[in-house]
């Protein structure tokens, strides 16, 4: 039987309540996971890791976060902003998010703003389905 | 020269597990003062002693080609003080493990009485530089830091033995 998004939700929460050290009731749709939940690089691994092992599936992390991928490559990264070239490939990668805002200021600390516990609930439950 | 805070590895299986000891001696100073008349191990070094011996063998993992660092400390409890003329056992198992990082689950024993479960992610930072330079030069596992290697002749050799004979 397939999961309900809910069902979805409650497991992304358990992971990101034991990967980043937060209270259940901090996770919520809407969190940011650097902002709000105060990931830093390396969680975004131990998620993709976790997330992994609690659904059982293989999530290749470049899928998950494409924005995080950018960040760790100094030609799309230049003090700690993107680069042009990094701002036309973080388009493509991700089609369905508006990035007007960001643009006008695209400070890398900003663009994991883009990544919320939402982002993570889509990804797997098309995973899945 | 490195610091290197384990003694002897038991068991070693490429890319799965380790089994290493660390014997604790009066003879380490920092006992004296950790504390006067009761000494024990810190704990941050025991999470030491666990980073050095998973680090090692996510390390070997990738045949050292990468610069294997410690990332994070995911969990580190601990259960019980450890004294000196105590060997405790360190115990890493591979969780995952990735092109870009590993995330390994250990635990401590004495005398196969648990001490302590930690775990811990390694980034390889070549992967992950996120616009920050790193030298050419293997600074973990280069040929200044070939005790890691010497460390782990025994073990493989026996280890390769074992497989020649099966």
């Amino acid at each position: 039987m397939a999961m309900s998004r809910d069902d979805i939700f409650t497991k992304v929460q358990e992971v990101l309540v034991d990967a980043l050290a937060v209270d259940d009731d901090e996770v919520s749709y809407e969190s940011t996971l650097m902002g709000d939940l105060g990931a830093e690089s390396i969680d975004f691994l131990d998620i993709v890791f976790r997330l992994e092992k609690a659904f059982g599936i293989k999530i290749p992390r470049e899928e998950l976060f494409p924005a995080e991928s950018l960040m760790n490559d100094a030609e799309l990264v230049h003090n700690g902003k993107l680069t042009d070239k990094g701002i036309k490939l973080l388009r493509e990668k991700m089609p369905h998010t508006d990035l007007t805002d960001f643009e006008k200021n695209p400070d890398i600390n900003k663009m994991s703003d883009l990544f919320t516990v939402n982002a993570i609930v889509n990804y797997i439950e098309n995973k899945i389905s | 020269m490195r610091w290197i805070w384990i003694d002897k590895f038991k068991e070693f299986e490429t890319g799965k597990r380790a089994v290493a000891i660390k014997n604790v001696t009066l003879a380490e100073e920092h006992l004296h003062d950790h504390f006067p008349g009761f000494p024990v191990m810190p704990e941050c070094l025991m999470i030491e002693a666990m980073a050095q011996t998973a680090g090692i063998l996510v390390g070997e993992a990738k045949k050292f080609q990468e610069k294997v660092i410690l990332a994070k400390i995911k969990k580190a409890v601990f259960f019980d003080f450890v004294k000196p003329g105590d060997t405790i056992e360190l115990e890493a198992n591979i969780e995952s493990i990735a092109p870009e990082a590993a995330s390994i689950s250990g635990k401590i024993t004495r005398d196969g009485k648990i001490i302590a479960e930690i775990d811990l992610m390694f980034s390889h930072i070549d992967q992950n530089l996120a616009g920050i330079e790193f030298p050419e030069e293997n600074f973990v596992f280069g040929s200044e830091t070939s005790v890691f290697k010497t460390l782990l002749q025994d073990i493989l050799l026996k280890s390769s033995k074992k497989t020649e004979a099966n």
